[in-house]
């Protein structure tokens, strides 16, 4: 990785039963952008990889366009995504794949992103997503924690968390 | 991304300002990248861009938004600008991040190509593709708030991208 997209940590899914959580905490305030990559799968249905800074569970809201493969369509939600997961029921060893883009993560403004998320795989429908999120909150980003929403974190999930300088 | 992704410029906006440009970018990287967060001053006008100031029609694009509601897809040919986006937010939220990638800037034998991804939590979300029909090689980019301004603390950030 460059030296503009600096690793933070990676956090790897390594118990055969999964987790219920992925959290990166005291997040260095010393970038300008953050760039979460997650690989993901759930051990139930779960669909959605869900969001959260600083403990904080209000005030999110989000808009997304999604293909299906067939059709379009576009919808509200009041979380933040960052990203899809894969139901246990889709094809084996398949994860869902998605980058979230997080600009000015330390600034007194409220917090946008902006996501690109997947779930190809071969047994079932598929879908691509492209989420706006925001949260209106203007505290500084200091910890995440993803949950998938229904279920826990598959074994081999992972999530790796970069920050970015613009100078 | 690259071991080479390196940040060209950065303005935050101390004034309200319709146009930001990044001048006499460097040729010595292969793509672009343009990030942009912050606000409008009023309206949810389209962002639009343009390369080395040029105002012609030599400009189309082609791009799919979902409003929270539908999702659609439209296209514009022989325009004046690049396709950016069609709404920013217009508040003190500083909901809109903007995204865009150029392909082959420096080069000066083919037409130049832009992807963007604009996100705005309160009036959608969209992807577009923009072609200039120019083969010179982009020394300026600008991007500009349709009919508006860009919000006292908006963030440009213009990075650059080696393919070795």
């Amino acid at each position: 990785m460059p030296t503009t997209h600096k690793l933070i940590q990676t956090v790897n899914v390594t118990a055969g039963a999964g987790q219920a959580s992925i959290e990166f905490g005291s997040i260095p305030q010393t970038y300008t952008d953050l760039l979460l990559l997650t690989s993901v799968r759930s051990t139930s249905t779960g669909l959605g990889l869900i969001i959260q800074y600083n403990g904080v569970t209000t005030g999110y809201t989000s808009r997304y366009l999604e293909g299906s493969g067939a059709s379009a369509s576009s919808g509200t939600l009041s979380i933040n995504q960052a990203g899809n997961s894969v139901s246990s029921a889709y094809t084996a060893s398949v994860f869902a794949n998605n980058a979230l883009y997080i600009p000015n993560y330390t600034g007194s403004t409220f917090k946008s992103s902006s996501c690109d998320a997947t779930t190809e795989n071969n047994a079932t429908t598929s879908y691509l997503d492209f989420y706006a999120n925001l949260w209106s909150n203007t505290a500084a980003i200091t910890s995440i924690a993803l949950t998938v929403s229904v279920g826990n974190f598959a074994q081999y999930s992972s999530a790796s968390l970069y920050g970015i300088k613009n100078s | 991304m690259t071991a080479t992704y390196e940040p060209i410029s950065t303005q935050t906006l101390g004034t309200a300002t319709a146009t930001v440009t990044f001048s006499s970018i460097p040729a010595t990287y292969t793509d672009l990248v343009l990030v942009f967060n912050g606000s409008v001053t009023s309206g949810n006008p389209s962002i639009i861009g343009r390369f080395n100031s040029d105002t012609g029609t030599n400009y189309s694009y082609t791009r799919m938004f979902g409003n929270g509601s539908t999702a659609g897809s439209a296209r514009g040919t022989s325009s004046t600008s690049l396709g950016l986006s069609t709404a920013a937010g217009a508040t003190t939220t500083f909901e809109t991040t903007l995204i865009c990638h150029v392909f082959n800037y420096a080069n000066s034998t083919t037409n130049k190509t832009c992807i963007a991804r604009n996100n705005v939590a309160s009036t959608g979300v969209e992807m577009s593709v923009s072609l200039w029909r120019n083969t010179s090689a982009i020394t300026s980019f600008s991007v500009i708030a349709d009919g508006s301004t860009f919000a006292i603390g908006s963030t440009f950030t213009l990075y650059g991208i080696k393919a070795e």
